[in-house]
């Protein structure tokens, strides 16, 4: 039988998303992949991969899966209510899924976006460089119950019922960000204002952008008539006409017209990504020098997050066969533990 | 032009060519902040020059309506060092006195102007202070470049039209013009890829896919082609949407 995944119900928005189409820019094509890269590492470092892989993003909602061969799986990002049957599953954790047995996966229960990344791959084909559906540019579509998407093959066995702590970056907070071209278009006291107000996540939104809302007055620029539009990118803080914040994400456009205030933090972008709306945000400006220090911290993220990795502990109240584990020598009894 | 200057966030009032950060592995060479025919044809000229010198530390290296952009390999080379080695890309000559280059490319591409297919030309026109049909003849008589790719995939910005075209963009967003239009705004056209919200003015629509995801080459302009609408009617823009020949009737001429 081919290693398949049955897609049984699909929350609104559920697909593909790898790291993204990195270099094609002069197509006018941006990254897109995941909305939170951070949570793809984490992902690889759950199942001991040497890179991240393609996984099924979910936005808000999950949906029901089954697989027809046995499959190791990470849960990532936006904590969702997750159970395999009746028995509900550890999030940020690593997990083995049996044919025949149904993996719920509910709503989030802070952030926005849930991972669910299936160990041996998703063997999509790769366009442009890349698995990722990029809804903007028309590559790939959001999922709908019914699919069956061909998983590849898994190798290895071991990183299963692993956890990783959980992150904090569900709900707001702060985002450092630097300066960049248009940032001299908006006077010192327009910056400033920015700096010291505590915005909200609004309702608007999606794997282009979120649109930040505040009770103060808005943050125009003084753009000259007739500016040009220019590159952007993600982690962007435009203004859009009306003077209210708009942080783009992996999906955004390439070039755009709006003023841009400065640019989040390519380590930041996860928090911003996940703001549930309602979320409280604040923005730190930090220096380039600084934006350089972190980026360099940046580059052993997974080997960070694999040392992090700890066996899942499991309430044995929560374990239905208690009686079929030998427990002391930890060898169990004929049965991964996971069942 | 200091070091220092380029590397501190750009003043609205400075005057003359700025190289400025963008993100964290990236720098930006703005020749000016508005959309003027000498910045567009300064930072072509420039992306030449910059492309032949074939920096060994960029990652990528992009031309906008005013700007280029590079990305640098911050692995191989640190901000400072890049920004640099762009000084001196600069002051190897005059950008302000640059002149277009020949396109070595030239399209022609129909366009049915006004009605459904262009649902803001009689606005638009009045902006430019011309009747709806002087409007199209100065439009399709504009030798267009391709300024730009961008904003959606294969999306080509267009320029520059004649100074009256320099209308701003609409106080409220269009909520979506459909995929082929032409919209006006800044003395540009855009040519969509995809239907969209805009702020721009739909004057008129094409069959033309600027973006062919599984074709090679997926995007079929490139910035520097020359192009030149050519006035079509509404039914023979239907004939060429039904035939869903992704060309729409284009034609590309080469001039090697």
């Amino acid at each position: 039988m081919t290693a398949q995944i049955i897609i049984h119900k699909a929350g609104p928005g559920l697909s593909v998303q790898d790291l993204g189409r990195v270099g094609q820019t002069h197509l006018g094509l941006s990254r897109g992949g995941a909305a939170d890269r951070l949570a793809l590492y984490e992902a690889a470092a759950l199942l001991g991969h040497s890179a991240p892989i393609a996984a099924l993003e979910m936005p808000i909602f999950g949906g029901v899966f089954e697989v027809s061969v046995p499959s190791r799986f990470a849960l990532t990002g936006a904590p969702m209510r997750a159970q395999i049957g009746t028995r509900a599953l550890a999030w940020n954790a690593s997990h083995h899924l049996q044919p025949g047995d149904i993996l719920t996966i509910g709503a989030a229960t802070a952030g926005v976006f849930g991972y669910l990344t299936f160990a041996a791959g998703l063997e999509v084909a790769p366009r442009l460089g890349s698995r990722s559906t990029h809804l903007t540019a028309g590559l790939g579509n959001a999922l709908q119950a019914g699919t069956r998407l061909a998983l590849g093959t898994d190798t290895s066995r071991d990183h299963t019922d692993m956890v990783l702590r959980s992150d904090t970056r569900f709900q707001g907070g702060s985002l450092r960000y630097i300066y960049g071209p248009q940032t001299g278009l908006f006077d010192a006291q327009t910056v400033a204002r920015f700096d010291h107000t505590t915005f909200t996540r609004a309702p608007s939104g999606n794997r282009q952008g979120v649109l930040l809302q505040s009770d103060t007055a808005p943050f125009p620029a003084q753009a000259p008539a007739g500016l040009a539009s220019d590159f952007i990118q993600e982690g962007d803080i435009q203004m859009t006409g009306d003077g209210h914040p708009f942080v783009l994400l992996s999906e955004c456009q390439t070039i755009g017209g709006y003023p841009r205030i400065g640019t989040v933090l390519a380590c930041d972008i996860p928090r911003i990504a996940q703001a549930p709306v309602g979320a409280s945000v604040q923005f730190v400006h930090v220096t380039l020098a600084e934006a350089d220090r972190i980026a360099v911290s940046q580059k052993t993220l997974l080997q960070d997050l694999r040392r992090q990795i700890r066996p899942l502990i499991r309430d044995p109240r929560t374990i239905p066969d208690l009686l079929g584990y030998q427990l002391i020598s930890g060898v169990s009894a004929g049965r991964e533990p996971e069942e | 032009m200091t070091l220092e200057d380029a590397l501190l966030p750009a003043s609205a009032q400075a005057q003359g060519v700025q190289v400025l950060p963008f993100g964290q592995d990236g720098l930006l060479v703005r020749f000016a902040l508005s959309a003027e025919p000498w910045a567009s044809t300064a930072a072509q000229a420039f992306y030449d020059h910059a492309s032949a010198a074939a920096l060994p530390f960029l990652r990528e290296l992009l031309p906008s309506l005013t700007s280029v952009l590079f990305r640098f390999d911050d692995t191989k080379i640190s901000r400072a060092d890049c920004a640099r080695q762009i000084s001196s890309l600069l002051s190897e000559r005059d950008w302000q006195s640059e002149t277009p280059r020949p396109a070595t490319r030239v399209w022609r591409i129909p366009a049915a102007f006004g009605g459904e297919n262009g649902p803001d030309l009689e606005a638009a026109a009045k902006l430019a202070g011309l009747r709806p049909d002087a409007a199209i003849e100065m439009i399709c008589a504009t030798p267009l470049r391709v300024l730009a790719i961008g904003f959606a995939p294969g999306q080509p910005y267009l320029g520059l039209l004649p100074e009256a075209w320099n209308l701003a963009r609409r106080q409220t967003l269009n909520p979506q013009v459909p995929k082929g239009a032409i919209a006006v705004a800044v003395r540009q056209l855009v040519l969509f890829s995809n239907a969209s919200p805009t702020g721009w003015r739909q004057i008129a629509r094409t069959a033309f896919a600027p973006f062919r995801p599984d074709a090679e080459p997926a995007v079929p302009l490139r910035a520097g082609d020359a192009l030149q609408l050519v006035p079509a009617s509404g039914d023979q823009l239907r004939a060429l949407l039904e035939s869903g020949d992704p060309a729409g009737g284009a034609i590309c001429e080469s001039r090697a």
